[in-house]
C-alpha cells in the first residue's frame, strides 16, 4: 500500500496532481459540456497521451522526438482497421464489386483483402497490435539511432523524416491504407455502436481511466531507479556508461514504452472521433504534440495533460473565429513558451503555487501533525534515514515534487 | 626502457597487460607503441607533460576511444573488443579529470546508481533499496567523509566533495583496477592530504592508476612512476629513479 502510495501516485504531491486531474475529467468536465464538448474534450485528452509520452522521451529521455505523431497513429490506424473490417460486412457491402472487403479497397480496384489486413478481424489481436506494432517500430528505430550514439538534433531530425516518409506512404498507397482520407466510416466494436451518446461517455471516461492509469505507469518507471537513470545520464551520460550501464538500452525502452503510450492515444482518438487519417500522422501533428509538452512542462507528467487542453481549448476558441491566425499563435506561443517559461505550466506552478499554498497551511500543518502520530515515517523515495523531525519538515514547509527537486538548480 | 618481457608478464600475472598499443587521430599518433605492465595491489602514477598521451591511455583502457593497433589484457580479457559497460563489468573504474557525478541527485542516490546490481532495464525497474544497499553506501559515504551530506543535493558539494563522490562512485562498483585522472586538480593543501590518504587505504585490494601533475601528491602515493612524452614511455620506475632521470628533467621536471 505504502508503495503503491510513494511510487505509482507519487507520494502526496503526486496524488494530490493526480486527484485534481480526475476530478477535472470524470465530474467537472461531463457536468459542465454537452456531449459534444465532452466529446472534443476526449478527443484532446488522446492527444494528452502523445503528451505525457513526450515527456518521458523529452523531457526525462532527454531526446526530442518529432515523430511521436508517428506512433499515434499507429495506434489509431491499428484501431481503426479492426472497426473498418466490421464495419465492412458482407451485407452492408453488397453493392461493391468485391463485397466484404472495405469501401475504399473497392475503389481502387483491390478484390481481395490484404495478408495484413486478415489478422485484424480478430479484436484481441488488435489490441495486442496496438501496443507491439508501435513497439517494434520504436524498437527498430531507437536501436538504430541509439546503439550508435545518433542523438541531439539528428535524432529530431530523423525522427521528423520518418513522420513525413509515413504519411507518404499511407496517402500513396490508397488501396491499402485509405489514402488521404484515411479510415472513415466507422460503426461498431463487436456490434457495440460507438456513435450512440452513451457510448460517447463510456468512451471518454475510459479514455479518462486509461490516461490516468499510463501517468501512474510513468509514475512508477521514474520512481524506480531507471527514473534516477534517465536523469544522470541527462546529466553525464558517460558517467553512467562508466557506472556498467548500457546507456542506449535505456533511451530505447523509453523510446518504446513513449511510441506504445502514444500509441494507446492514437486507438482511442479513433474510437471516439470515428476515423483515421493521415493527418494525425504527420509532421504538423507531430510538432503540436511537442508544444502541448512544452507548454504543459515537459518535466511534468500532468502538465503535459493541462497543457494539451489549454492549447487546445485556444485552438478552438481562436481558429472558429480567425482561423488563419492560429498556426502564427500556436508559433509565438512556442516561442514564448520556450524563451520565458522553459518548463511551461507546471513550472509556473512550482515558481507561485506555494503563494497559494499559504493559503493552505493551516489545513497542512494539522494533516502533517495527525499523519504523524498515525503512521511510522515511510521510507521517502528521495531520502535514507528519514527522521520523524525531518518528515515533519517536508511535511509542513511547501511541498516540493520529486518533479520540482530534480528541475531545481541551486541560485 | 620496461624492464618486464612478455616472459615475465606470463609468470608474474600483471593484473593489467598493455603491448604495442598505438592510437592515431588523423595521422596523429597520441599514443605510440606504448607496454605498460600494472601489478596487483599496485599504485601506479602516470605523469609526463600536457599532450603525452596520459589521458588517452586511460580512454583506450576503459573504451572511450578505441585503438588502431595493439592489445589491452586485464586479467587474460581483451579490453579492446569490449564495449564500455562490459570493460566496467569486467572490474575496471575510471574517473574522470573533471568531477562527473550527477549535480541533480542526491549524493545517496549518486552512490546508489553505481552499485553494482540491477544494471539491465528490468534490473533497473525492479531494483529495490534492500538493507545492503543502504549499509553500502554508508560504508563508502564514510570512507569519503561524505556520510553527513547524504541526502543534499550533489550539485551543492565543494570541488574536492565532489571528487571525493566520484571516487566514492567508483568504489561503489569495487573494482578491481580503479583509474583516476588528476584528482587533486583544483583541491586545497587540506583536501590534497586528505586524499592521499585516502588513495592510500583505498588501494589495499586494488590496483589503482592515477595521473597526476602534482609532484608532492605523487611522492605521497606512488609506487611506481611511468613517465610519458608523445605518446611513449619516457622513464619508469621508483619516484626517486625517475626524478633523477636526465630525460625527464629535461622534458618534464627541469622548468
Amino acid at each position: 500500500m505504502n508503495t503503491f502510495y510513494t511510487r505509482w501516485l507519487g507520494g502526496r504531491q503526486g496524488s494530490m496532481g493526480i486527484a485534481i486531474l480526475a476530478l477535472l475529467i470524470f465530474a467537472i468536465m461531463p457536468m459542465w459540456l454537452d456531449i459534444f464538448r465532452l466529446n472534443l474534450v476526449g478527443k484532446y485528452l488522446t492527444y494528452a497521451f502523445a503528451a505525457v509520452s513526450l515527456v518521458m522521451v523529452w523531457g526525462y529521455g532527454g531526446v526530442l522526438s518529432l515523430g511521436q505523431g508517428v506512433f499515434f497513429g499507429l495506434g489509431g490506424y491499428c484501431m481503426a482497421m479492426f472497426l473498418k473490417l466490421e464495419a465492412s460486412d458482407l451485407t452492408s457491402t453488397a453493392h461493391q464489386t468485391t463485397p466484404g472487403i472495405p469501401d475504399f479497397m473497392d475503389w481502387n480496384q483491390i478484390t481481395q483483402l490484404p495478408l495484413f489486413w486478415e489478422p485484424f478481424h480478430s479484436l484481441t489481436f488488435t489490441i495486442i497490435a496496438i501496443f507491439v506494432v508501435p513497439a517494434i517500430f520504436a524498437y527498430i528505430i531507437g536501436a538504430a539511432m541509439f546503439k550508435r550514439r545518433v542523438g541531439g538534433v539528428y535524432f529530431s531530425i530523423i525522427t521528423q523524416a520518418i513522420a513525413s516518409i509515413l504519411t507518404i506512404l499511407i496517402v500513396g498507397q490508397q488501396g491499402y491504407t485509405g489514402g488521404i482520407n484515411g479510415i472513415t466510416d466507422l460503426k461498431t466494436i463487436h456490434g457495440w455502436n460507438i456513435n450512440s451518446s452513451s457510448a460517447k461517455y463510456i468512451l471518454y471516461y475510459f479514455n479518462g481511466a486509461l490516461l490516468i492509469g499510463v501517468i501512474m505507469v510513468c509514475r512508477y518507471v521514474l520512481s524506480s531507479k531507471l527514473g534516477r537513470l534517465l536523469l544522470a545520464m541527462r546529466d553525464k551520460e558517460d558517467r553512467v556508461r562508466f557506472s556498467g550501464y548500457d546507456v542506449s538500452n535505456f533511451k530505447i525502452f523509453t523510446f518504446c514504452l513513449g511510441a506504445m503510450i502514444s500509441a494507446i492515444g492514437g486507438a482511442m482518438f479513433t474510437l471516439q472521433v470515428g476515423f483515421m487519417s493521415p493527418s494525425f500522422v504527420g509532421i504538423v501533428p507531430s510538432i503540436e504534440m511537442v508544444i502541448f509538452a512544452a507548454v504543459g512542462g515537459r518535466m511534468s507528467l500532468i502538465g503535459a495533460v493541462f497543457g494539451t487542453l489549454l492549447v487546445n481549448y485556444g485552438k478552438t476558441a481562436f481558429s472558429e473565429s480567425f482561423p488563419a491566425l492560429w498556426l502564427f499563435l500556436m508559433g509565438a506561443l512556442f516561442i514564448a513558451v520556450v524563451m520565458f517559461f522553459p518548463n511551461g505550466l507546471a513550472g509556473l506552478y512550482e515558481q507561485y503555487g506555494h503563494k497559494l499554498s499559504k493559503l493552505w497551511r493551516p489545513l497542512t500543518r494539522r494533516f502533517a501533525k495527525n499523519k504523524l502520530t498515525a503512521v511510522p515515517p515511510p521510507d521517502g523515495p528521495s531520502g535514507s534515514a528519514t527522521t520523524a523531525h525531518k518528515l515533519e519538515d517536508q511535511l509542513v514547509t511547501e511541498p516540493v515534487s520529486d518533479e520540482a527537486l530534480r528541475t531545481r538548480r541551486p541560485a | 626502457m620496461n624492464a618486464a618481457t612478455p616472459e615475465a608478464s606470463v609468470k608474474k600475472e600483471f593484473i593489467l597487460t598493455i603491448e604495442d598499443l598505438t592510437v592515431s587521430f588523423d595521422g596523429f599518433k597520441a599514443v605510440d607503441g606504448l607496454n605498460l605492465y600494472v601489478d596487483e595491489n599496485e599504485l601506479r602514477v602516470v605523469i609526463g607533460p600536457n599532450g603525452a598521451g596520459k589521458t588517452t591511455v586511460l580512454d583506450l583502457i576503459c573504451g572511450k576511444t578505441k585503438a588502431t593497433a595493439g592489445s589491452i589484457q586485464f586479467k587474460g580479457k581483451e579490453l579492446t573488443k569490449l564495449a564500455e559497460h562490459e570493460i566496467v563489468r569486467a572490474g575496471v573504474g575510471r574517473k574522470f579529470q573533471t568531477p562527473s557525478i550527477y549535480e541533480n541527485l542526491t549524493v545517496f542516490q549518486n552512490l546508489e546508481i553505481s552499485f553494482p546490481r540491477g544494471r539491465g532495464v528490468f534490473g533497473c525497474l525492479t531494483f529495490r533499496r534492500t538493507p545492503d544497499v543502504v549499509e553500502r553506501v554508508q560504508q563508502i559515504a564514510e570512507e569519503i567523509q561524505l556520510q553527513d551530506h547524504l541526502d543534499m543535493d550533489a550539485a551543492l558539494l565543494s570541488h574536492g566533495q565532489k571528487q571525493w563522490l566520484e571516487i566514492g562512485m567508483l568504489l561503489m562498483q569495487d573494482p578491481e583496477l580503479l583509474m583516476l585522472d588528476e584528482p587533486v586538480a583544483g583541491m586545497s593543501v587540506k583536501e590534497r592530504e586528505q586524499t592521499a590518504a585516502l588513495l592510500n587505504r583505498i588501494c589495499k585490494g586494488r590496483s589503482v592508476i592515477v595521473i597526476e601533475h602534482d609532484m608532492e601528491f605523487v611522492k605521497s602515493i606512488a609506487h611506481k612512476v611511468t613517465v610519458l612524452h608523445q605518446g611513449k614511455i619516457l622513464a619508469e620506475g621508483s619516484m626517486e629513479s625517475v626524478q633523477a632521470n636526465e630525460k625527464v628533467i629535461e622534458v618534464y621536471l627541469g622548468h
